[in-house]
This record gives C-alpha cells, structure tokens and sequence, in this order.
C-alpha cells in the first residue's frame, strides 16, 4: 500500500503488499513524467475493444455504488443506438467529493490527473460520446485545467466546478448542476443512461474509476486482477482518518483488503481503536476486527467501503455523539425537495442528540428506529438510506453506549448529572 | 404484470390526496407525505399497484395537483402522466 498524505510517502507498511499504480508516476505528475511511466494512450486505438476488457477486468465503480462499470458503459451506448434518431452521449468524470472524509479523489486529480483524462478520453470514445466533461471541486480545478493543458485530447474535455455540498457528487446532481447549475438530485423514474444530460444518454463514472480504466486499457484485465480477489478485482483508493489532524492519509489497497491491515498501514494501531468508520457518513461503524473490505460479501465479515472512507473513532469520543454530529450534518445536506427527506432526517437528527446528550427517556430509541423505517426507500436519491444505514450501524456497534446514556452515563464523557 | 406506482419525491408536496383516492395502497407518515403500506425499500418510490386498485391508481395519477405520481405498466415499460 502506498500511502500519499500531502506529499507522497514511500515507508513501506507492515502487514500488506504495497501496491502502487495509480500513483506510480509519483507527485503531481506532468503529462511527460505520466508517459513515461505508463505509456501514450491513444484514445482511438483503445476504444474498440475497452467494453469487453472492462467486463474482464471486474471493475467496479469506485464513487460508492460498486456497479460494474462495462454495464454502466454498455447501458449507455445502447441506449444511444437504440433511439429512432441515434443520439450521441455524454460522459462526465465526476471528481465531486462532497464527503467531508473523503480526500483521495481530489488527491488522485492533484498527482495523476493524465490517468483520470486518458481513462475519460477512451471511455468518450468507446460510447462514441459527443460530450466530454471533468466536474471537479473549485479546489481542483487550477491543478485540471494545466493538466488539460498538456493532454493531447484535453481539448475536448469542458470543465465544471462543482459545489462543496454533500450531495454534489450524485450522479443525477451532476447531471442536473453541468444543465442548470444547480447540483441536487433528479427524480429517478427515467435512468441517466437513457435521458440525461440535455436529453443524451448520459454516462457519469468517477475519476478514479477512470484513472483504473486508464491502466486496464494499457496492460490488460488479467494485470488488473493480479491484485485484489476475484469477487473484488483491482486495487482502490482509500482515505483514512482520525485520531487527530495530520494524520489523515491516501492508500491503494487491493481489493479484499484486510480493514486491520489497513489501518496498521495508515500507522494506526486497531487494537486501541474503538470503532471504525467504513464508507463514509452513509456508510456504517465497525469494530476494527478482521473485516474485508469489499463491495458484496456476508455482513459481519465484510464491510463496504463505498467510496472509500476509513475515519477512526478518536480516543475518548463518544461513538453516539460522532453519529449525532455526523447526522446533523446530513439533515442539514438534503437538498430539501423530497419530504421524508426534509422532515425525517432532521426528526432523526433530533432524537439522536437527545440520546447522545443523555437524555433518561428510555423510548428514544425506539423512536429513532420508527423514523428510520418511515424514511427508507423515499427519496429521489440514496441520502435518507444512506443516514439510516449509518444510524443503524451506530445503535448495533455503541448498543452499550445507548444503554449507558439512557442511564445517565457516557463511558467517554463521564456521568451526567443524575 | 403488475403495474407500478411511482412518487417523484421531489414534486410531492404531502398533501396526501393519493392516500385518500388509493387507501389500500398509500397511507400518509407523520408529515402528509405517501407512504406505501407494507412495502419496503424501492417498492416505497415505485409502489406494486394490484389490478383491482389500478383504477384508481389512474385517478390519482390524473388528480394530483403537483404531477408527482406516474404509472408504469411493467409489461410493456410504457408510463402514462399528466403532462
Ligand atoms: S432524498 Fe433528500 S438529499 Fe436526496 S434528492 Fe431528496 S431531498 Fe435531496
Ligand atoms: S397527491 Fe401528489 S402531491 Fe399530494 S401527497 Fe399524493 S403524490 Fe404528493
């Protein structure tokens, strides 16, 4: 695992193969040390057969969701065709990073921006698309703008800033802010890969997924699967964090990653951990035992990393007053257009700092679980499910917690007045 | 097959007129919005509509005042709107 904070660092961790290919071209690299570390890829020359290698490969989307990309890719070139009048598509790189522990997409973007353009490139011209964009944070765009500068096809790629917003990132948000600057989701009875931006079918696939197709285009599916597993193909990229600032630092891991072989890397000792963060704020708490970290699998022996967060609970916090700050958060995230959304997510918000605050009302709990049920499944987008999943992982992993407050303790804070 | 139901969360404003013309299907949560009884995940934003309520699936369809519900017909994959 090759482990990137501001600069890159080379120490070699203890418990896991180093892996280093998306970042083998070292810090920020120009498109000349980029060639020679990787090679020239030639858009058209790679087009033609990428589809298939990327069925072969097993890669999967790298922003959250784990779709297989070839579908995603397949869906909407034949939507394109199937039109009576054939339309062309459109492809984004979405480098929207609107998790507040997510850090290795601006991090890719910053070092290895080429892989990001030559992967978006050959994809563009796989689906035969007729618009190219990058969306990326207003951070990142400097850093874009001069690698597209010396990309050889970096003029056919439009750049769009995106919000610092949590949903920013979505993918019909994406589509939605490049049409109308305004960056919060669509309803989903049509699929982007039909009508999406301006009508097209539209392809929207994250930088470092792009960055992976990139290399699969260059050296084959059979190299992307040398690392990783088969279910879990590949390496990814994750953020790890905690235990205070400074700390905070990139991996690629391979598929099928040990968590506790994760953390030993980033320099974090899981036997004094209480509690990981795996996923991000829509993802769940764990113990920091021997879970892999892949996208399908039994839970209890898996854990997804969705788009890659790894957050360390910090000694001495309290596990329920984290989810309580990190659901206020997302209350206050929705995009306030879905009601359940608008009205649950700040109820839930609600009865979890009463209970994080040590509130001794025992139906708490039992109210935060009624919400939950409500919200499932009713948005235009995954937020309400995704701050339920967090929720949920919480009162199942600080269960001692839960009963604790409502006994008028906290094991991090103290005993509150009785 | 069965037809489908489906809720554009963002147009929907909670008045809860769907739950009244479709009271087998949709009930409202705490705060006026449809909820589908007995349905979970998915089912919740694209509601299964059985035969005998199709009729007035449609009228909900055609009466809501914000555009917020649409019907599918699985089979065919065609939807009928208002608009
Ligand atoms: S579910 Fe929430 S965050 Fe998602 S589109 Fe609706 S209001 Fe916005
Ligand atoms: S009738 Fe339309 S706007 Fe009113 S609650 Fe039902 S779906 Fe929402």
């Amino acid at each position: 695992m090759n482990p990137v904070s501001g600069e890159l660092r080379q120490a070699s961790p203890p418990h896991a193969q180093p892996v280093s290919r998306l970042l083998a071209a070292g810090p920020e690299a120009e498109y000349a040390r980029h060639a020679d570390t990787f090679g020239h890829l030639d858009p058209d020359a790679a087009a033609p057969g990428l589809l298939n290698l990327l069925e072969a490969s097993g890669l999967t989307g790298r922003g959250g969701a784990a779709f297989a990309t070839w579908r995603k890719a397949v869906a909407t070139s034949q939507s394109a065709q199937k039109r009576l009048v054939p339309v062309r598509p459109v492809v984004i790189a979405n480098g929207a990073e609107g998790e507040p522990l997510s850090f290795k997409d601006r991090t890719l973007l910053a070092h290895a921006p080429h892989l990001v353009l030559d992967g978006l490139l050959a994809v563009a011209r796989a689906v035969a698309a007729a618009q190219v964009y990058l969306y990326a944070p207003a951070a990142s765009i400097p850093g874009a703008q001069r690698a597209l500068a010396e990309h050889p096809g970096g003029r056919r790629i439009q750049v769009v800033a995106s919000p610092d917003t949590f949903i920013s990132g979505e993918a019909s948000a994406v589509v939605n802010n490049i049409a109308t600057g305004s960056a919060i989701p669509l309803d989903k009875r049509r699929r982007l890969s039909d009508t999406g931006l301006k009508g097209r079918p539209t392809l929207v696939l994250n930088v470092e997924t792009l960055a992976h197709v990139a290399l699969i285009a260059r050296f084959g599916a059979d190299w992307f699967r040398a690392a990783g597993t088969p279910q879990d193909p590949g390496t990814r990229l994750v953020s790890v964090s905690g235990r205070g600032p400074g700390r905070d630092v990139v991996l690629e891991v391979p598929g099928g990653a040990l968590l506790t072989d994760v953390l030993q890397s980033a320099g974090m000792d899981p036997a004094t951990l209480s509690a990981v963060l795996v996923g991000g704020y829509h993802g769940r708490w764990v113990r920091p035992a021997a879970h892999v970290l892949a996208p399908n699998g039994p839970v209890g022996q898996v854990v997804r990393p969705g788009a890659g967060v790894i957050h360390a609970l910090a000694d001495g916090q309290c596990g329920l007053q984290a989810t309580a700050g990190i659901v206020t958060y997302l209350a206050g995230q929705s995009a306030r257009q879905c009601g359940p959304c608008m009205f649950g997510l700040p109820a839930m918000a609600g009865v979890l700092n009463r209970i994080a605050a040590g509130e001794q009302d025992p139906r708490l709990p039992g109210d935060l679980d009624r919400l939950a049920n409500l919200v499932t499944g009713r948005g235009a987008c995954h937020h309400p499910d995704g701050t339920v999943q967090l929720i949920g992982s919480a009162l199942e992993v600080f269960s001692g917690d839960v009963r604790s407050h409502l006994a008028g303790r906290c094991s991090a804070v103290g005993i509150w007045a009785p | 097959m069965t037809a489908t139901l489906h809720i554009d969360w963002t147009r929907c404003d909670g008045r809860g007129l769907c739950a009244e013309l479709l009271s087998g299907v949709l009930v409202r949560d705490d705060w006026g919005y449809p909820v589908a009884r007995g349905r979970q995940g998915p089912e919740r934003t694209d509601v299964p509509v059985r035969p005998d309520d199709l009729e007035a699936a449609r009228e909900a369809v055609s009466l809501c005042p914000r555009l917020a519900l649409s019907l599918r017909d699985a089979a065919s994959g065609d939807s009928q709107r208002r608009r």
